[in-house]
């Protein structure tokens, strides 16, 4: 019987035909998605507090609007995926505790600190826009609400991308310093976002069934390379040099070819060690326990209104 | 969130079409689910009138009877304008 579900399932994802949530699907399926949906709604709640970090110092007004505007996207990104892990059954409330208990990941790159102005330069070019090299992806993804969600979230990216590339823009025409400082952001964020499309083909462990469900459809390699040939020729106008020696275009394979990543350090952060995990938890921690009263009132308040309502009814009546 | 509910929210995006269901979210009454469906799917003009609708107040068909609950339209193919043989010279009807 499970085994007849299973294969007319498979035959719907063959078929390009979209999962709903009531539907039938197999457990792992379940399972796999409300693992990879949430950390993607984690990495976007928790990839708002390195750029959270310069609002209140950003150089003008208009940095300052834009930046508060992509940080709210970020806040927004995280609840349509919330809502979408919620369509297969699981409780919001301990999405948030799997976070905050280290139990469920989120992308390592938001552990790295932002220390210059440069960097929400380089966050907005590099690391929204190896996002977008994934998400793009996901918007075919088979389960649907997942992928609807992911269609809402890249139709916001882009501004996201171009707006931090302006900012390395205005740098790399400004001073000899702020060129210096466009440079140094640079050669700190390429590394940790080539990471983002996590370990190369033959280390990745889920790859083979995710690409049969179809809740991945291009493998971590494949994307980062698209990344890196999407991406060289936009540093040369930026005109600041990515720290790669071993960069170079090939000819033959109609690509760039690019240095080994340092998957010690990708490990070593992705196990908690480093710049900011502990930090980011702390502070997503704080946030929502300082944020407990006004939930409360909130419900508080509905029950009140709730309440009056009724009385009012009565009276009438 | 337990203690909020889950409202699913309908979005007109614009006068003469028709509320579309945008997506969920939680919140703690209706005002809320208004002003929290504003700033989720709409901080770029998407919508000129909002529905909310607790999720537990929606009844669906069931998925696994699909089959059975959409048969009776399958062999009707009386009720498309395509079955009805008319010659060229009517032109358009
Ligand atoms: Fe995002
Ligand atoms: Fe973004």
């Amino acid at each position: 019987m499970i085994e007849k579900l299973e294969q007319q399932f498979q035959a719907k994802i063959d078929a390009e035909v979209k999962i709903e949530p009531k539907d039938w699907m197999p457990e792992k399926y379940r399972k796999t998605l409300i693992r990879q949906i949430s950390q993607h709604a984690h990495s976007e709640v928790v990839g708002m507090l390195p750029e959270g970090n310069w609002i209140t110092r950003a150089p003008s007004l208009r940095r300052k609007i834009a930046l508060v505007a992509k940080v709210q996207d970020e806040a927004g990104h995280g609840l349509y995926l919330y809502s979408a892990a919620e369509t297969l059954g699981a409780e919001r409330d301990d999405l948030l505790d799997q976070l905050h208990t280290g139990k469920a990941k989120y992308s390592s790159i938001f552990n790295y600190p932002a220390t210059t102005w440069a960097d929400m330069g380089a966050i907005g070019w590099l690391v929204d826009g190896a996002a977008i090299m994934n998400q793009v992806m996901l918007t075919r993804a088979s389960y649907g609400p997942y992928a609807r969600a992911m269609v809402r979230i890249c139709k916001e990216e882009s501004f996201h991308q171009r707006q931090g590339y302006e900012i390395l823009l205005t740098l790399c025409r400004g001073t000899e310093i702020q060129k210096q400082m466009a440079q140094d952001s640079l050669n700190r964020w390429w590394w940790p976002s080539l990471m983002m499309f996590g370990p190369n083909d033959a280390e990745s462990t889920h790859s083979a069934q995710s690409m049969a469900w179809k809740i991945k459809r291009k493998s971590n390699d494949e994307l980062r390379q698209a990344f890196v040939d999407a991406t060289v020729p936009q540093a040369k106008i930026l005109g600041i040099t990515i720290p790669d020696p071993d960069l170079k275009w090939n000819e033959e394979r109609g690509h760039y070819d690019f240095g080994e990543i340092d998957w010690a350090e990708f490990w070593n952060v992705v196990k908690g060690n480093g710049p900011c995990n502990r930090q980011r938890i702390e502070d997503r921690k704080k946030a929502y326990e300082k944020g407990a009263w006004v939930r409360d009132a909130a419900v508080a308040y509905a029950e009140k209104r709730e309440q009056r309502k009724a009385a009012s009814k009565a009276k009438v009546a | 969130m337990k203690n909020w509910p889950l409202w699913e929210i309908f979005v007109r995006s614009k006068a003469g079409l028709s509320h579309k269901h945008f997506g969920s979210l939680h919140a703690a009454d209706e005002a809320m689910a208004i002003e929290n469906a504003r700033d989720v799917y709409c901080r770029r003009n998407e919508g000129v009138s909002i529905w909310v609708v607790k999720s537990e107040h929606i009844t669906a068909s069931d998925p696994a009877d699909a089959d059975p609950l959409f048969e009776p339209a399958k062999d009707k193919v009386y009720r498309h304008p395509t079955f009805y043989v008319l010659p060229d010279e009517v032109g358009h009807m």
